[in-house]
C-alpha cells in the first residue's frame, strides 16, 4: 500500500473516482441546462427535479412492472422527456413572450410540486435500488479498486455527453438548432418548424435529466430530494463554465468533479461549498465564465 | 437586466413623478389605514400571528425593493434573512445582549454580507443574477451547517431570551413585544417607500427599464445595483433578526433555499412591483401555512401551484390587479 502526499492511494483514487461520476452528472445536467437555454431563454429550475423522476421512473419500473435496468436506462429519459413536452407544450409556451424571469418561476413551481408529490408518495428516507447484476464486483487495479458499475457510470456518461455534442455540432437536426439559437424568425422564415424544435429540445434537455438519475439510482439512494441540492451546485458549475459551449460545459462538469472529490480527501470540511468557491474566484478573474462570451 | 415588473404591470412603479397629488394622498391614507389595523389586531386576532405577517412582509417588501424597483432577481434572500436570525439569537443568547442591540447585530451581519454577495453577483445579469445569488446563498446554509458551534446544527439556537428593551422595557410577553416588531414594521415600510420615491429610486427604476440608455445617460449602474442590493439584504437582515427575537428561535429553514422560494412566492402572489403588494403576499402566504399546517409536506406542493398558477394567469398579482383596475400605482 503506497501513499501520496500522506493519503493512502486508495482513498485517494476512490475519492477520485467518485468525483468523477458526481462530475459526470454535473456535465449532463449543465449539457441540459445548457441546450434548453439556449433555444427556449429559461433557466430549468425544476432539472433537479427531473433527474430525481429518472430514478424513481427506473425504481416503479424495477418494483412495480419487473423492467429491469436496461430497459430502464432508455425508458426512464423516454418517459421523463414525454412529461418535459407536456410541461412546455401547456405551460411554458403560454409564458414564452414574457420576460425570461418568469420560465424560471414556473419551473421553480414545478420543481416544488414534483418534490413535494414524490416526497409525499415515498417519503423522503429514500429507497434502495440495486446495482443491475451485470456490473456487480469490481477489479482490483493494484493501486485501487474499480467497482464495475461505477466505471459504467462514467463511461456511460461521457459517451452520452459526446453523443449531444455530436448530435448538436455535426448533424442536420443540429444545425437547425443552432440556427433557431441565434435567431429564431428567420429560421422559421426558412421553413423549419421552430415551435416543435423548442418542445423536442426541452423534452431531450429534461430527458437527458432522466438518463442521469437512472445512473445515479444505484449508487445513491432513490431519495425525493435526491434533486434539489444537486441543482443549486450545477447552477454554480454553469455560472463557471458559461453557457456557450457544449464541450465546455461537459469539461467543466467534470474537472469540478474532480476537484471536488480531491477536496473531500484532502480538505473534506469544504467540499460541499468548494464549487461555490471556484465561482466566486472565476466571478472576479473571469466575469464571463470560463467558456462564456461577454454579455 | 429585463424589466419584469413593467411589462406586465405598468400601472405599477412606473412613472410615479408624474401623477397628481391624489396618488400620494391615497399612499398616505393606506399607510395610515395600515397602521391603524396594527394597533387594532391584536385585540381582535393573535400577536404572534400578526407578528409572524409583519416579519415576512417586511422580508418581501426588502425582496421587492430590490427585484420590483431594481429589476434585479435574487434567488438568495434567505442567506441574509436567515443569518441575521442567527447572529440575532447568538447576541441576545450567549452575549446578553439587550434585543434591539441584538436586532442591529444581526442586521448588520446581514448587510456585510450583502455587500460582498452583491459585489459578486452584479458581476454577471440576468438569469446568472438569479443562480449566483442562489449558490452564494447556499454557500450560508452549508457555512450554517457545518459550524453547530455558532449555529446550533439541526436543533437551531432555542429559548432566545426575548430581554428588556434598552434595557428597561420588558418584552417577555407577545403583547409587549407587538409593539415594538410593529415599530420595526412601519418603519421598514416607510424607508422603503421613501427610498422608491427618491431620486435614487428613480434612478434603480430607470435602471430596470433600461440599463444601457442609464449608462449612457451617465450614471454608474453598478454601484446603485450594489447599493439597492445592500438596503434589500439589510432589510431582510432586519426582518430575520425579528423573527428570531419573536419565534425565540433560529434554525436552518431560515437559511434553507426553500425560504429564499417563500419570499419570492409572496411578492408574486401580492404584486411585483406594487408599493404594498408584499404586504398582501406575506398575509396570504402565511394565513395558507397556518391553514393548511396539518397537511404536512402538502404544504409544498400547495405553494408550487400557487407559484405555477400566478406566473400563467395572474402575473400583476392581488395589489397589482387592484392598481391596474383603480389606475393608481399602489
Amino acid at each position: 500500500m503506497f501513499e501520496i502526499l500522506g493519503v493512502p492511494a486508495q482513498a485517494l483514487f476512490g475519492q477520485l473516482l467518485l468525483g468523477l461520476i458526481n462530475g459526470s452528472f454535473y456535465a449532463i445536467l449543465s449539457l441540459g441546462l445548457a441546450v434548453i437555454f439556449g433555444l427556449l431563454n429559461i433557466i430549468n429550475f425544476s432539472h433537479g427535479a427531473q433527474y430525481m423522476m429518472g430514478a424513481f421512473v427506473a425504481w416503479m419500473c424495477l418494483n412495480y412492472l419487473g423492467i429491469n435496468y436496461w430497459a430502464a436506462l432508455l425508458l426512464a429519459p423516454l418517459v421523463v422527456g414525454a412529461t418535459g413536452i407536456a410541461i412546455e407544450r401547456l405551460l411554458l409556451k403560454r409564458i414564452a413572450h414574457f420576460d425570461h424571469l418568469y420560465g424560471l418561476l414556473l419551473t421553480f413551481g414545478l420543481a416544488l410540486i414534483i418534490q413535494g408529490v414524490f416526497r409525499n408518495q415515498y417519503g423522503s428516507s429514500g429507497l434502495p435500488y440495486q446495482i443491475p447484476p451485470e456490473l456487480r464486483g469490481g477489479q482490483n487495479l493494484g493501486f485501487m479498486f474499480l467497482p464495475y458499475y461505477r466505471g459504467w457510470v462514467v463511461v456511460a456518461s461521457l459517451a452520452v455527453c459526446l453523443a449531444t455534442w455530436f448530435l448538436i455540432e455535426k448533424t442536420k437536426l443540429g444545425a437547425y438548432l443552432r440556427a433557431a439559437t441565434e435567431n429564431p424568425t428567420l429560421t422559421q422564415a426558412f421553413g423549419i418548424n421552430v415551435p416543435l424544435l423548442v418542445t423536442l429540445t426541452y423534452g431531450f434537455g429534461v430527458a437527458l435529466a432522466g438518463f442521469a438519475g437512472v445512473l445515479a439510482a444505484p449508487i445513491y439512494s432513490v431519495n425525493p430530494n435526491m434533486g434539489a441540492d444537486l441543482i443549486i451546485v450545477v447552477f454554480a458549475v454553469v455560472v463557471i463554465g458559461g453557457m456557450g459551449s457544449i464541450l465546455g460545459a461537459i469539461i467543466t462538469g467534470f474537472s469540478l468533479g474532480l476537484i471536488e472529490g480531491l477536496t473531500k480527501v484532502f480538505y473534506p470540511e469544504a467540499s460541499a461549498t468548494v464549487i461555490f468557491i471556484i465561482m466566486v474566484l472565476v466571478l472576479l478573474v473571469r466575469p464571463a465564465g470560463l467558456f462564456g462570451r461577454a454579455a | 437586466m429585463a424589466d419584469i415588473a413593467s411589462t406586465d404591470a405598468p400601472a405599477a412603479g412606473l412613472s410615479v413623478r408624474e401623477i397628481d397629488d391624489g396618488t400620494e394622498r391615497l399612499h398616505r391614507i393606506l399607510m395610515i389605514g395600515i397602521a391603524v389595523a396594527l394597533v387594532i389586531a391584536p385585540f381582535v386576532t393573535y400577536p404572534v400571528f400578526v407578528m409572524k405577517v409583519m416579519c415576512f412582509a417586511l422580508f418581501a417588501l426588502a425582496f421587492n425593493l430590490l427585484l420590483g424597483f431594481g429589476g434585479l432577481l435574487s434567488f438568495g434572500q434567505a442567506a441574509y434573512f436567515g443569518m441575521a436570525s442567527y447572529v440575532c439569537a447568538y447576541a441576545a443568547k450567549f452575549w446578553g445582549l439587550s434585543p434591539e442591540l441584538a436586532i442591529l447585530s444581526g442586521t448588520a451581519v446581514a448587510t456585510l454580507i450583502g455587500l460582498v454577495f452583491g459585489a459578486l453577483a452584479i458581476r454577471r445579469q440576468g438569469i446568472y443574477f438569479a443562480m449566483i445569488t442562489l449558490a452564494l446563498a447556499q454557500m450560508a446554509f452549508f457555512f450554517s451547517l457545518q459550524t453547530p458551534g455558532f449555529t446550533g446544527g439541526e436543533d437551531g439556537i432555542q429559548a432566545v431570551p426575548r430581554g428588556r428593551l434598552f434595557g428597561l422595557i420588558d418584552i417577555a410577553d407577545d403583547r409587549a413585544l407587538y409593539w415594538l416588531v410593529a415599530a420595526i414594521f412601519m418603519g421598514g415600510l416607510l424607508l422603503i417607500y421613501r427610498i422608491i420615491h427618491s431620486p435614487f429610486g428613480q434612478v434603480c427604476t430607470a435602471i430596470r427599464d433600461n440599463e444601457p440608455r442609464a449608462i449612457s445617460l451617465g450614471y454608474r449602474t453598478n454601484r446603485y445595483k450594489l447599493v439597492v442590493f445592500v438596503l434589500s439584504a439589510a432589510l431582510a437582515g432586519l426582518a430575520g433578526a425579528t423573527k428570531a427575537i419573536v419565534f425565540q428561535l433560529a434554525s436552518l429553514t431560515d437559511v434553507h433555499w426553500s425560504m429564499s422560494g417563500e419570499v419570492v412566492l409572496m411578492t408574486l402572489v401580492g404584486g411585483l412591483g406594487t408599493i404594498f403588494g408584499p404586504i398582501a403576499g406575506a398575509l396570504v402566504i402565511v394565513s395558507m401555512q397556518n391553514f393548511l399546517a396539518s397537511l404536512g409536506s402538502w404544504v409544498l406542493v400547495v405553494q408550487g401551484v400557487i407559484f405555477v398558477v400566478c406566473v400563467l394567469t395572474f402575473r400583476e398579482g392581488i395589489v397589482g390587479i387592484i392598481a391596474k383596475w383603480s389606475k393608481r400605482p399602489l
